[in-house]
């Protein structure tokens, strides 16, 4: 008896346990609330959205032209817009920051140029967008002479999500084992060889993940296009790069503020239909991401 | 064996036909740490040479020197002549060929995330051979020779990083085997391979030696004796003796750590 006496006195909590068991009750709960909070924001612009909006959500809506200055009618020439803007940022910002992060990551030497250039990387991706949007005034529409255009627009986004890319990029291509490199190296191969051969078919998950999270952000960017290509009001949808377009992102703007005696509904449904296509996009990513790792390699 | 140096002048002077690679007061330093320095030793026409010695003896470094490897990496630096076919490999302006002629096998097996077929017919597609029929051929003659085609014959489209480790192993030597290579390196091939395996290799080994010539690094010490002909013993980035296998563990040494490290006193 006397012994377990011992071994239960062991257990006893004092005074210091019973407080450290309130402070870590208290900061558990206090982390877990502030975790909890994310959800938030997300449920109340989905929830507000979805109420307000979905009475507008119909084929009409998505495949006619506004009319009435804007206060009805659909959203056709934007939601075009969006899609031409995005395209070609991405067919010009994808083979650029492929390249470019291959090369950081297979080929730079530790040196001061390759440090400079992942400077720059960091540098442009923490560069305002409404910088973007300025840069893009100066050197795509005026400095270029593409004018107020498609291009201008989609070159603008472009640099400002070419970060995104790069650094994707070559995380997909570092997450490749060094090993198999240096197996192919052994074997005579260049250094292209076995990016061609190895790496890149390895990579390329990752690297579609990234661009469909480009793709996603500059769906919704406003600033940098719109002094750059997207404008006010088109009734007429582009016919080449060269063009002027609507945008979602800046329609969406215009409908909200600039425009009197705009149905309450009708920037909901707006902004309805662009959350919907980031999500979708977002969604795409996330499934690719795990069709791909599901299958693994080594 | 070179040991004076009146041996290493003719050597420089006309090369022996017999003599694969020869290696002459050569160093490697990584930044200003030596790894190995010193080291002078040839490698005859068919035979296994042995490499035998604690870690940190400079043994991997050592190799990756003999097929400029140090290329990809800046801090380490090469110094003295190390001459395959009586060519220095520092004058070799097709690195890529000579890396093709010179076989590596690694420690831990590398299967490149391709299918078993494709492994091994690697370095035939980077010779432009596309040929299917041409392509089967080697395949099936580079994985029969590392005594794996029965076990993958009827998966060879699986992908051959997900073998087993033992069979990884010997797939890496079927795809060193594509490259029809003079020269063979392995660097403690059987460190993560299965006893049985281990032997199976060995075999592998002294059927290829008609062929071409062999250097084995092991850290065990029987293995250098089941198999090298003439074997070096490193210690602390120093070869300290090279002699007939036969003779090295027969006592018959000038120094005698090697009989130490040998009968295990240390290392």
């Amino acid at each position: 008896m006397a012994s377990t006496g011992i071994v239960e006195n062991q257990f006893i909590e004092t005074e210091l346990n019973v407080s450290a068991k309130r402070t870590e009750n208290l900061f558990r709960i206090l982390f877990m609330l502030m975790a909890g909070l994310l959800i938030l924001p997300v449920l109340i612009i989905l929830t507000t959205l979805i109420v307000k909006g979905s009475s507008m959500i119909s084929f009409e809506f998505l495949f006619s032209n506004p009319t009435n200055g804007m206060t009805a009618g659909g959203i056709f020439p934007a939601l075009l817009g969006t899609v031409w803007l995005v395209g070609v940022a991405l067919i010009i910002s994808v083979p650029v920051g492929v390249a470019a992060a291959v090369y950081l990551s297979e080929y730079a030497p530790d040196n001061w140029f390759t440090r400079a250039i992942n400077l720059a990387i960091i540098n442009l991706a923490g560069v305002p967008s409404i910088v973007h949007a300025l840069f893009g005034v100066g050197a795509f529409v005026i400095f270029f002479g593409f004018g107020t255009s498609i291009l201008a627009a989609s070159m603008t986004l472009a640099v400002m999500t070419l970060p995104v890319v790069i650094v994707a990029t070559r995380e997909s291509l570092q997450a490749v084992p060094h090993a198999f490199r240096e197996a192919c190296w052994n074997m005579g191969a260049t250094r292209w060889q076995t990016i061609r051969r190895v790496v890149l078919p390895n990579s390329v998950s990752g690297i579609l993940t990234g661009v469909i999270l480009e793709v996603s952000r500059t769906t919704g960017e406003t600033a940098p296009i719109m002094f750059t290509g997207a404008a006010f009001f088109i009734p007429v949808l582009p016919e080449s790069v060269f063009d002027q377009t609507m945008a979602l992102s800046l329609h969406l703007f215009v409908v909200a503020t600039q425009v009197p005696n705009v149905p309450d509904a009708l920037p909901y449904g707006v902004a309805l239909v662009l959350i919907s296509m980031v999500l979708l996009m977002n969604s795409a990513s996330i499934a690719l991401r795990m069709h791909l790792r599901g299958k693994k390699k080594w | 064996m070179v040991s004076t140096a009146e041996d290493m002048a003719s050597v420089a002077s006309t090369h022996d036909s017999a003599v694969k690679l020869a290696v002459r007061d050569v160093a490697i330093r990584y930044g200003s740490t030596t790894a190995i320095s010193g080291i002078t030793l040839e490698v005859k026409e068919n035979e296994i040479f042995g490499i035998i010695g604690p870690a940190n003896a400079g043994k991997t470094s050592f190799l990756k020197a003999l097929n400029r490897m140090n290329d990809f990496n800046s801090e380490m630096s090469v110094d003295g002549e190390i001459l395959f076919e009586g060519t220095n490999i520092r004058d070799v302006r097709n690195v890529y060929a000579l890396r093709n002629r010179i076989g590596v096998v690694f420690p831990l097996p590398v299967g490149l995330p391709l299918t078993v077929y494709e492994n091994v017919a690697f370095v035939p597609r980077l010779r432009g051979i596309t040929d299917k029929a041409e392509l089967d051929v080697i395949v099936e003659r580079c994985l029969t020779r590392a005594a794996l085609w029965d076990e993958v014959k009827d998966r060879l489209d699986s992908l051959g990083s997900l073998l087993s480790g033992g069979q990884q192993q010997r797939l890496t030597i079927a795809r060193a085997l594509s490259q029809e290579p003079e020269l063979l390196m392995l660097d403690e091939f059987s460190i993560a391979v299965d006893p049985v395996t281990t032997m199976r290799i060995e075999d592998v080994l002294k059927e290829l030696k008609p062929e071409m010539s062999i250097i084995l690094v092991t850290n065990l010490v029987q293995q250098a004796r089941r198999l090298a002909d003439r074997t070096a013993f490193f210690l602390d980035g120093e070869c300290v003796e090279i002699g007939a296998t036969e003779d090295l563990f027969n006592g018959q040494v000038k120094d005698s750590r090697t009989t130490d490290y040998i009968e295990g006193r240390f290392g």
